[in-house]
């Protein structure tokens, strides 16, 4: 139970490093899309590992759900690019986000059954807070096309569902 | 309790118009409710028994309206839309079981 704890804790404080402003290369359009992006693939990858993983019916549910609203949102990130001719740049912050998160992935991996149900469920209800206070405290107000902030916004009322449904099922599960 | 019906409508409320729509006084109105922003069109909405109600998803993802007490469940796909007529007086609660956050209510008088 500590090791998980810490676990989780880890995982919070690194990834809310991750969104420390580069004041080498500030925020961008560019750069905030590949974070918001990068960040949507990050849970349609834990998604894919619950689907693969657990057999419980809840946490199927919740991982289908989490990887068709991530996906849906990202293909709509990456038409709004398109139609703005503008291509996401990778940035140290996505590249933390993704090492981190592969990070996980392999902590989460090595898990199995309930200890693995819960796992997961924890750090969707962790890594949905973070994205969400970055959302709402950086990237939102960085952004300057109007489309691209709109797009955030839908994204963060999204992903505030997420976290509470997260919540709730790590409820259920305790 | 309820059964699906397609008929014209004749008044839409508009994704982020809350106001009230108006009606014509013709039994079997018909309302259109946009979803759009993880938001139902209108929090709240009076209707009376025979109208119809037609929900329209405009928004990135899938949602549903579905009624509190299991007289429906319209599962909608992005830009997908379903209707339900409504037969039986009373308040309902009408949410997305995919993101049960959003939620509005029908009050269906005689």
């Amino acid at each position: 139970m500590l090791k998980k704890i810490f676990l989780s804790l880890a995982f919070v404080l690194a990834s809310a490093g991750a969104f420390a402003q580069d004041a080498a290369a500030p925020l961008n359009d560019a750069r905030i899309a590949h974070i918001a992006y990068t960040a949507g693939q990050i849970d349609i990858s834990a998604a894919n590992l619950a689907l693969e993983k657990s057999e419980d019916a809840q946490v199927l549910a919740f991982a289908e759900l989490m990887a068709r609203d991530h996906a849906a949102v990202n293909e709509e990130a990456l038409a709004l690019l398109n139609r703005l001719d503008v291509a996401p740049q990778e940035n140290d912050t996505s590249a933390a986000l993704s090492s981190q998160a592969r990070e996980r992935e392999e902590q989460l991996a090595a898990l199995a059954g309930r200890e693995f149900d819960i796992a997961y469920v924890e750090n969707e209800v962790t890594f949905h807070k973070t994205v969400n206070d970055a959302l709402q405290n950086l990237l939102i107000p960085n952004a300057q096309n109007a489309d691209l902030k709109a797009l955030l916004e839908t994204g963060l009322s999204l992903f505030r569902e997420h976290q509470l449904h997260a919540e709730h099922l790590l409820h259920e599960m305790n | 309790m309820s059964r699906f019906s397609r008929r014209a409508f004749l008044a839409t409320v508009a994704s982020g118009a809350l106001a009230r729509p108006s009606f014509s006084n013709a039994a079997g109105r018909y309302l259109v409710i946009d979803i759009d922003k993880m938001k139902f069109g209108v929090s709240h909405i009076e209707l009376k028994a025979g109208d119809t109600v037609r929900w329209r998803n405009k928004d990135l993802v899938r949602h549903t309206a579905t009624a509190r007490d299991g007289s429906f469940d319209i599962d909608l796909p992005r830009g997908e839309e379903g209707s339900i007529y409504l037969v039986t007086p009373g308040k309902m609660e009408v949410y997305c079981r995919f993101h049960p956050g959003m939620i509005m209510t029908l009050s269906i008088v005689e």
